[in-house]
């Protein structure tokens, strides 16, 4: 029995340690889920007269999606976003960050434009309020406003359909 | 040699609290007292740097989102929790203590007490005598007394 114990000392260890090593780090927690949504007014990326604010996306089910041009990520996961569009589920706010106008616009008219509103965060204000700390990010809200899910990297088809998909018909047939 | 030791350190000091040159500070006190709290916060996106060393671009819209919030007069807890609320515990260096990180603080305690009372076990029964029948006692003796003569 007791010469069993360094190696049972071993296997908790290596099991533990093996947890450790298949987590990310870069995943942390938001404290957002389950809160309402932060507060904002921003320029829209298309025109600067006009505002964008959490009260376009209070009221049903919206998707936030943090992106910008430089962000190689959201390059990738672009077309998972058109495609969620097309869906014609939810609508979709993007969160221009920290970027250039006139490269945001024109990403968008190359690569087709997802969103039903772009706002403009040029120095991340409110990306901070939302806790953003690394493009792509996708926040769900629900009708009443409340952040129900977060995902930090980028999106995939496989993600949308086992797990975006189905928790975006869940709220709506909550409302 | 010299120049190279120069040229390191120029380098080192470079590295040692990223970009502060832009901050205005009414005098040293508050300076410093701006630099340990940066130097507390975690920049998420490197996440091994704190806000006072890290380049990222984050790190730098943190710093001044600190440095803004310590100028309109919150105290230093007020604006820990101000970036708690939006990136959770993990931005602080110091994890607080609650029930979710009772086993960060306590579990080290707890090893070292367990350790402590499987060595302690082990040497108290080491020293006790150790038992053997009188037969073997006997016969220790005999072949004890065989040896010496």
């Amino acid at each position: 029995m007791k010469r069993w114990l360094p190696l049972g000392i071993f296997a908790v260890l290596a099991v533990l340690l093996g947890i450790g090593l298949s987590l990310d780090p870069r995943k942390v927690p938001s404290p957002l889920i389950g809160k309402s949504m932060p507060a904002f007014e921003l320029a829209q990326l298309h025109d600067a007269e006009r505002t964008v604010s959490d009260a376009d996306l209070r009221g049903e089910v919206s998707v936030l999606n943090v992106w910008g041009t430089w962000c190689a990520g959201c390059r990738a996961e672009h077309d998972v976003l058109l495609r969620l569009a097309r869906t014609g589920l939810v609508r979709i706010i993007g969160l221009n960050w920290k970027d250039d106008r006139q490269a945001a616009q024109q990403w968008l008219r190359e690569l087709g434009n997802p969103y039903a509103l772009s706002a403009f965060d040029q120095d991340g204000r409110v990306a901070i309020d939302w806790g953003v700390y690394g493009a792509p990010e996708t926040f769900i809200m629900d009708a009443t406003g409340i952040v129900r899910y977060k995902h930090i990297g980028v999106l995939n088809d496989e993600l949308l359909d086992q797990e975006i998909l189905p928790l975006l018909k869940k709220l709506k047939s909550e409302t | 040699m010299r120049f190279l030791i120069g040229a390191l350190l120029i380098a080192c000091a470079g590295v040692a609290g990223a970009g502060l040159e832009a901050y205005e500070f009414t005098d040293a006190a508050e300076e410093q007292r701006f630099k340990e709290l940066i130097a507390e916060l975690r920049c998420l996106v490197c996440q091994n740097q704190s806000l006072l060393d890290s380049d990222a671009s984050l790190a730098e819209d943190l710093r001044r989102e600190t440095y803004n919030l310590m100028k309109t007069g919150r105290d230093d807890a007020q604006i820990v929790q101000y970036l708690v609320d939006r990136y959770g515990n993990f931005v602080r260096y110091r994890p607080p203590l609650d029930p979710s990180t009772y086993l960060l603080w306590f579990g080290p305690l707890v090893l070292f007490l367990l350790g402590g009372f499987w060595v302690f076990r082990t040497v108290r029964h080491q020293r006790a005598a150790p038992q053997i029948s009188e037969a073997d006692a006997e016969r220790a003796a005999r072949l004890l007394d065989e040896e010496s003569k």
